[in-house]
């Protein structure tokens, strides 16, 4: 979205070819499906932000290949993944593995909404008696009143 | 010359910007009205001198003088007037320049139209934003000056990137920034509620429809951009999670969040604390979008032009503005009086609930974002990425409750209701999406049910809002023109809001599930099947552009009986290089037919062109969504009660009470 | 207690603030190699020779008994030039420097080296691309620092400069001839 943004800054942005080219693809559409859908999950290491299905550069294409290459030898896509990694790292992965390191990304989000509720509940109790029910007061209303 | 004059200009309004931090706090404090007062005037000539600076700009990219630097570096005389003109903020200098033209009308729009504000909030309010404007223009005249000249002179300048060179480009970034500039307004507001010890109603609404006035602009920019990206990248994507994207996006949570809890603050005092919170996030998070785009700590899909000196300045930016409004929120939050207590189920709880799980999909947004810069400090040997897949897992789910919960929120009375009253008004809604749920669920296979999960609850919504306007203007005595005609501004927001928000889901579901592709070979004549779609390849031919050479493609499209013709070039840019594709875009309520042409290739019957295509169902369906949702926020800064600056019609004082709730 | 929710949100933002600043000083480009302390992946390149199956090419099972330089490189690569000189100093002060041209046309591998000179040992072909994926090549030029029992012990991501070379890669080298 920013995109433009972004290019509005003065960038220069990879050529918006599509990257997928028919003389890649495997014969086979069910081993061409698992082909994409692993290809989708890997990232671009030198575009950097785009999966090799998305990207252009040779390297990515180089790398659809060998996925594709690795389906037809029968390799499971998890095998085939750690193929990839083994070579390039966790980097490689769009979806980050669950591990130690990455725990607060894949819970956190989560955290943030149950920690959340617990306050808005606790603060709920919280508050003294006293407090109970105070509507606006006369002066809040007048100008409130004087906005309308 | 003009070049000069403009940057004489920037400089004078920087010091403008100097007196008005400091003047108009000073007489806040001492009760001076002459210092408060100062404040307005200086508000309006900062805008003035910042606007001259800018037109000067644009002049110069107009006049295509190429002994500015910035104008020889991104425009040429080939290119057409209006590209040159959008060229201005078509970079970095130029665009920092648009920021501070932003910032400084809204300065001056508090200036003046801030006339029922309290004068002391209103002179706190400007010079906040003056310390904000010091800040910005000591960035563009020290790190990025736009009128910096060339010597010699060239004879012509760099093109600006041929993708730019669109529509698109001239009104997405200025959208955007009106967005995240906007909510300096309100981050000003926070800080002077702050400074006074004081955020009541009042203050909320006042507040408002600054809030409005950011969201709006970011809204339309967001789905401007998300269409832009849809038909000039060339491969039907419309949303990427990309970095760049994130740093709009967040804002515009965030701003979302505000939006609702300031209406508690307003209607019932509450929540202002956490409202104040929101306001100075939202504006942080603007700034630390501005951050990712120009210090290059992350990368992107588009290749940055890094700079790390202007980040560590945007970084101690950020840092000044953002770490002062936060500890002044430490110190004085504790002590502000908080409002009237809520049931646990009320029209307070569920805006509560909303505001809780926008957070926590901020965070997902957040998070994503941010983990590989945390991952390389912490574990540097273990880098990691985080795209789409992440995304889809973790926004998802979180945001199903937050789109259940909006067509549950309006019903809910304010300050107590009742379980068993709101079950009753749920029930019709409820079982009409139940069965649309089952029935598209049997259309479309139990493999899809996400997606059917998905139409279902863009259904949900569009009824919610439809019912919230159907209940208020059918009255206990029936339906009444008289309901009609009064029904406040704001709940005509509400209504269009929230349906443009179940448009925008169904068009997200549709699009990810049933979406089709064919990417193949073809030659004259062969045709191809996409989903539901039967495309014919009729001729390609060279053609001539103003400043490019094309390969242009021409298709029959046939669906269900009809037929289209599309047109998908390939553009060779003669003077940068570059090279674009033209996509050719068949357009229904329904979906789109897409078609986009490569190169040339060959494959098992010989040579030919390479072709893809797409079937894009309700995929327009996001984009007017997106719109949506911008008009019903504008409708509600419609609001006559929102009119700011407007003269002020007081007849009689509404009796407590009979305020109108919504 | 009730003070310390207020201020949470300052101490998150102070944690942001550093990690966004060390993360300036960071280029998010560099990928950490996979092959640290881990034996060379193994390959058999042909050579770049105007000959049957390009003439001599590389094997990696060679890279035994001695520290080597593997400094893969093409003649399309913008940086190998500049970093060119710098790999004959290191040659001429008698380090191994061994090559793979990286998805580059022999003939233009040679022409390249018939006009800047040619430091390397040995040299293989790698025009499909594979040997480059084992050895996690993002971009060229990248080198790595091989140790006598052919394990890859640094990897340099970009040119080599003359100050890199005296400052990390030179002594590592002579750390390396010095290991059993």
């Amino acid at each position: 979205m920013l995109r433009l943004a972004a290019l509005a800054a003065g960038l220069l942005l990879a050529t918006p070819a599509a990257a997928v080219m028919p003389d890649e693809m495997l014969a086979d559409p069910a081993q061409e499906s698992r082909a994409r859908t692993i290809s989708k999950d890997l990232r671009c290491v030198v575009c950097q932000n785009q999966s090799i299905d998305d990207s252009d550069a040779p390297l990515a294409k180089d790398l659809r290949l060998l996925v594709r290459e690795q389906i037809t030898l029968g390799k499971t896509d998890a095998q085939v993944r750690d193929y990839v990694v083994a070579r390039y790292g966790n980097f490689v992965l769009l979806k980050p593995p669950v591990e130690g390191d990455t725990l607060l990304l894949w819970v956190g989000p989560f955290a943030v909404l149950i920690l959340g509720g617990i306050g808005v509940l606790l603060w709920q109790r919280r508050r003294p008696a006293s407090a109970a029910d105070t509507p606006l007061s006369d002066v809040e209303r007048a100008e409130l009143d004087r906005l309308s | 010359m003009l070049a000069e004059i403009g940057h004489y200009a920037l400089i004078l309004a920087l010091l403008v910007a100097m007196a008005q931090a400091v003047l108009p706090m000073l007489g806040a404090v001492r009760g001076d009205a002459a210092l408060m007062a100062f404040g307005r005037s200086a508000a309006a000539c900062q805008a003035v001198l910042i606007a001259i600076a800018f037109g000067a700009l644009m002049t110069l990219f107009g006049q295509a003088d190429f002994s500015v630097a910035l104008v020889a570096n991104h425009s040429a005389i080939s290119q057409p007037l209006p590209y040159r003109l959008a060229a201005t903020w078509g970079n970095h200098e130029g665009s920092m320049l648009l920021w501070v033209l932003v910032l400084s009308l809204y300065g001056a729009g508090i200036a003046r139209f801030g006339d029922n504000l309290r004068t002391t909030l209103q002179a706190r309010v400007l010079s906040v934003q003056a310390m904000i404007s010091v800040a910005f223009l000591a960035f563009a005249l020290f790190t990025s000056n736009p009128f910096a000249r060339l010597s010699p002179a060239p004879l012509d300048g760099a093109e600006l990137n041929p993708l730019l060179q669109d529509p698109g480009l001239v009104f997405h970034p200025p959208l955007l920034y009106l967005g995240y500039v906007g909510f300096s307004v309100t981050f000003s507001f926070a800080v002077a509620a702050l400074l006074e010890g004081r955020a009541d109603p009042a203050w909320a609404r006042w507040m408002r429809p600054w809030v409005l006035a950011a969201w709006v602009p970011l809204t339309i920019g967001i789905t401007l951009g998300s269409f832009w990206a849809y038909y000039e990248l060339g491969w039907g994507g419309w949303w990427f999670w990309d970095p760049v994207e994130n740093a709009s996006f967040m804002p515009w949570l965030l701003g979302t969040a505000l939006l609702h809890s300031a209406i508690v603050t307003e209607k019932r005092g509450s929540l202002a604390g956490w409202t104040i919170l929101l306001a100075i996030l939202a504006f942080s998070l603007s700034l630390i979008g501005t951050f990712l785009v120009r210090s290059g700590i992350l990368t992107s899909v588009h290749a940055f032009a890094v700079d790390p000196e202007r980040g560590v300045f945007i970084l101690a930016m950020i840092i000044g503005a953002t770490g002062t409004a936060l500890a002044l929120f430490a110190l004085r939050a504790p002590q502000m009086k908080s409002g009237a207590l809520f049931g646990s189920i009320s029209r307070e709880a569920g805006l509560t609930m909303n505001n809780l799980l926008l957070m926590a999909l901020t965070a997902v947004v957040f998070l994503g974002t941010f983990y590989p810069v945390i991952m390389e400090a912490v574990a540097p040997a273990n880098k990691i990425s985080v795209g789409p897949p992440y995304y889809n897992l973790v926004f998802v789910p979180l945001s199903v409750p937050l789109l259940l919960l909006v067509t549950v929120g309006p019903m809910l009375a304010w300050k107590r209701d009742d379980l068993a009253i709101v079950g009753k008004k749920l029930l019709v809604p409820a079982a009409i999406t139940a069965v649309l749920l089952a029935g598209l669920t049997a259309w479309t296979g139990l493999a899809n049910a996400v997606a059917a999960l998905g139409l279902a609850l863009g259904g949900w919504l569009i009824l919610g809002a439809v019912l919230v306007l159907v209940r208020r203007w059918w009255g206990a005595g029936g339906f009444s023109w008289r309901l009609v005609r009064t029904t406040p501004a704001a709940s005509i927001g509400l209504a269009l809001a929230h349906a443009g928000l179940g448009f925008t889901t169904a068009g997200i579901a549709a699009m990810t599930t049933f979406a089709a592709e064919n990417i193949l070979v073809m030659r004259p004549g062969e045709t191809a099947v996409a989903g539901p779609l039967s495309v014919t390849l009729r001729d390609a031919q060279e053609v001539d552009g103003a400043n490019y050479r094309a390969l242009r493609a021409r298709f029959t499209v046939q669906q269900g009986g009809r037929e289209t013709t599309l047109v998908s070039e390939r553009r060779f840019y003669n003077n940068s290089r570059n090279q674009t594709t033209e996509a050719g875009i068949g357009v229904s309520v329904l979906g789109n037919q897409y078609v986009a042409i490569g190169d040339v290739q060959s494959d098992a019957r010989g040579q030919g062109l390479v072709v893809r295509l797409y079937w894009h169902p309700l995929v327009g369906w996001i984009w007017f969504g997106g719109l949506l949702m911008a008009l019903g926020g504008a409708a509600s800064l419609s609001d006559r009660r929102f009119r700011i600056g407007a003269p002020q019609q007081r007849s009689l004082p509404l009796a407590p009470g009979l305020v109108p709730a919504e | 207690m009730k003070r310390l929710i207020f201020i949470l949100p300052i101490i998150g933002f102070v944690g942001l603030a550093g990690f966004l600043g060390y993360g300036l000083t960071q280029d998010p480009k560099e990928l950490p190699s996979q092959l640290i302390d881990r034996p060379l992946p193994e390959f058999a390149l042909p050579g770049i020779a105007d000959a049957p199956n390009g003439g001599p090419g590389l094997v990696s099972a060679s890279f035994k008994g001695e520290p080597r330089l593997l400094n893969v490189w093409a003649s399309w690569c913008a940086a190998c030039p500049q970093e060119h000189p710098v790999l004959e100093r290191i040659a001429a002060e008698g380090f191994p420097v061994y090559g793979i041209a990286w998805k580059d046309k022999p003939e233009d591998s040679r022409a390249f080296l018939a006009r800047y000179g040619n430091p390397y040992s040995g040299m293989g072909s790698d025009f499909p691309g594979r040997t480059a994926i084992d050895l996690g090549v993002t971009g060229a030029p990248e080198t790595f620092v091989v140790d006598k029992k052919g394990r890859v012990r640094f990897k340099q991501i970009g040119p080599i400069s003359p100050e890199i070379w005296e400052g990390q890669i030179k002594p590592l080298m002579q750390q390396l001839r010095a290991e059993a």
